[in-house]
């Protein structure tokens, strides 16, 4: 253990530790969930290895033991109101969110849609409007990437004027990543021809409140995808079905699921959502329009609220960190609640608009200690601190529920207080 | 290879190859007429907007039998929000949204309406009954009171 060098104030270890001490610092890591006591007597075979087990299913689902890695909802019986399932970040690890688990927000509900008889059109300001069908799209070059989608009212929760308690999950779990392939939009729009008046496009979903966003025509031709699989397999019913836009980097409700029609056009539709509900109010009175961009953003999932430290010893802090602006190029974390920082390891491949996985090794002394990340990303845009953005921004006048959304495009830094007893909360440092 | 034949096989390859670019050409090309049942976009200077007009007269009992149940008795907000009122958006900025103190176009009200409400049956409204006391010429000069409270928050993305 020669070779762990304390960094930063709290106990905060060099990233390359691992590195350097190996597997006498793996064997020396303290797991955040509670391990089961140590057998006290000799080893002896379970149940399920002197036996043949269960049959292998058509569909693989997780185990039996994993019953709690699963998604919040916000209206589990499905009320005539949005609905939202957030992703339990403090459960998974890497960078990969399974579709399962990938937040879905639906205004009314997911679309039932029957593959054969959706249809998308694209028309308005095209030389040629055209109409396709699942399976022409199928035979067109397909492109496939990581990439994160956000929901623009991820992280509301911070704008709260008091920290509420509540996991990350249910924070920050409107943000989910995966492998989208598709058919990249510009290849479509090659086919129909751009009138040069088209400024726009505004999507349209086959949901039942058909549900619209104005996309600027640059985007549309810059990277985005008609989507039709999800890190292998086809959209997830409430990720889209069979089809979605994608934009990456850009605000989750963009992202048009279940869509049926792209209309170009030479200026924005100002629907509902984008004239109203993504339109943050600002301190003076005014509204941002148009943020479109989900900026840098980090947070550390473990340990996290609900993760419980039950000894003093060596952890490892472990995050994700984005930005809708390109690669991440760095991640800072602080024990000390930003008196002092070390510099986090990237895992690779760090992507383009895509969750970036970053880890510290970390010797908790046992006192307290306020954890936070801060990421950096390859446009050079830093992610603010708390009191940066709420200095621009503003916060709520009172405490709302953890599911309210008092403003929206919160990427400001979060806050893990871990108490003497190994407890994690969440406060404003 | 001499340049000349270079340039000779390049040619050979993009006119082989080059056709390839424009893609598989596997979309069925479509007309207005067929796209017109799904095309209900509507712009904020009134483009698209279907004949049709209603009376105030006419518009209360639709509001109160299609409108009422979520959005409360004259707009004032039950199960879900007003849309009538509404505080000033200096008051703070979780000050509710209202159609009144924050949309900025009133034509996003009818193509807001048109689509998606009633939120059980979207899309059943008659284009007289989404106007209620409005109609295509009238509804686009409305100015609504908090049409320049926006700030385009990243104009080079526009």
């Amino acid at each position: 253990m020669k070779n762990l060098v304390v960094v930063a104030g709290n106990g905060l270890l060099d990233r390359r530790a691992f590195l350097r001490g190996g597997a006498a610092l793996a064997a020396a890591m303290t797991g955040y969930t509670l391990a089961r006591p140590a057998a006290a007597a000799p080893l002896a075979d379970d149940p399920w290895s002197r036996a043949p087990g269960t049959n292998v299913p058509a569909y693989g689902v997780p185990s039996r033991f994993e019953k709690n890695v699963v998604r919040t909802l916000s209206n589990p019986n499905g009320e005539p109101r949005t609905q939202h399932g957030r992703t339990p970040h403090h459960l998974l690890q890497g960078t990969s969110t399974p579709n399962g688990l990938h937040f879905v927000i639906s205004h009314a509900g997911d679309a039932d849609i029957d593959p054969e008889k959706h249809r998308l059109v694209i028309h308005g300001l095209v030389k040629r409007p055209l109409l396709f069908t699942l399976d022409a799209l199928a035979r067109y070059p397909m492109v496939s990437r990581m990439t994160f989608v956000e929901c623009g009212g991820n992280s509301a929760p911070l704008f709260s004027r008091e920290p509420i308690q509540a996991s990350v999950q249910a924070l920050h779990g409107l943000a989910s990543c995966a492998e989208w392939t598709g058919v990249a939009l510009s290849t479509l729009l090659e086919e129909t021809g751009v009138d040069p008046k088209a400024k726009w496009l505004v999507a349209e979903g086959a949901d039942a409140p058909a549900l619209s966003r104005s996309v600027p025509i640059a985007k549309a031709l810059d990277d985005a995808m008609i989507a039709l699989y999800q890190n292998g397999e086809r959209l997830m019913p409430g990720n889209g079905y069979p089809m979605r836009l994608l934009l990456p980097g850009w605000e989750g409700n963009m992202n048009v699921k279940w869509l049926r029609r792209l209309k170009l056009v030479e200026a924005p539709a100002m629907s509902y959502y984008e004239s109203r509900t993504y339109a943050p109010i600002l301190p003076n009175g005014k509204a941002y329009q148009f943020y479109f961009l989900q900026e840098v953003k980090s947070f550390i999932t473990q340990p996290s609220p609900g993760l419980m430290l039950k000894a003093p010893g060596f952890y490892e802090i472990s995050g994700i960190a984005y930005s809708g602006n390109g690669r991440i190029s760095k991640v800072m974390v602080s024990a000390d609640g930003g008196q002092s920082w070390a510099q986090a390891a990237l895992h690779e491949p760090v992507l383009s608009k895509a969750f970036t996985r970053f880890r510290v090794p970390w010797s908790w002394s046992g006192g307290p200690a306020v954890l936070q990340s801060r990421a950096w990303d390859e446009a050079g845009n830093v992610q603010p601190t708390r009191a940066q953005i709420i200095a621009v921004r503003g916060q709520s006048a009172k405490v709302p529920p953890v599911t309210a959304f008092p403003s929206q495009h919160y990427n400001g830094v979060t806050s893990w207080a871990i108490s003497s007893a190994g407890a994690v909360s969440h406060v404003y440092a | 290879m001499s340049t000349h034949k270079l340039t000779a096989a390049l040619s050979i390859f993009a006119v082989n190859f080059g056709c390839l670019a424009a893609g598989p050409n596997l979309g069925k090309p479509i007309d207005a007429a067929e796209i017109a049942a799904w095309d209900i976009s509507i712009l904020p200077d009134g483009t698209g907007l279907p004949p049709g007009s209603g009376t105030p007269a006419q518009g209360a009992p639709i509001y109160a039998q299609k409108c009422a149940a979520c959005h409360g008795e004259n707009g004032k907000g039950a199960a879900n929000a007003a849309v009538v009122g509404g505080a000033a958006l200096t008051n703070g900025i979780d000050t509710v949204k209202t159609i009144a103190n924050f949309w900025p176009y009133s034509t996003t009200l009818f193509d807001f309406i048109r689509r998606a409400m009633p939120y059980q049956q979207p899309r059943t409204l008659t284009n007289d009954e989404v106007y209620e006391a409005m109609n295509a010429q009238t509804l686009p000069k409305v100015r609504m009171p908090n049409r320049d409270g926006f700030i385009p928050r990243f104009p080079d993305k526009l």
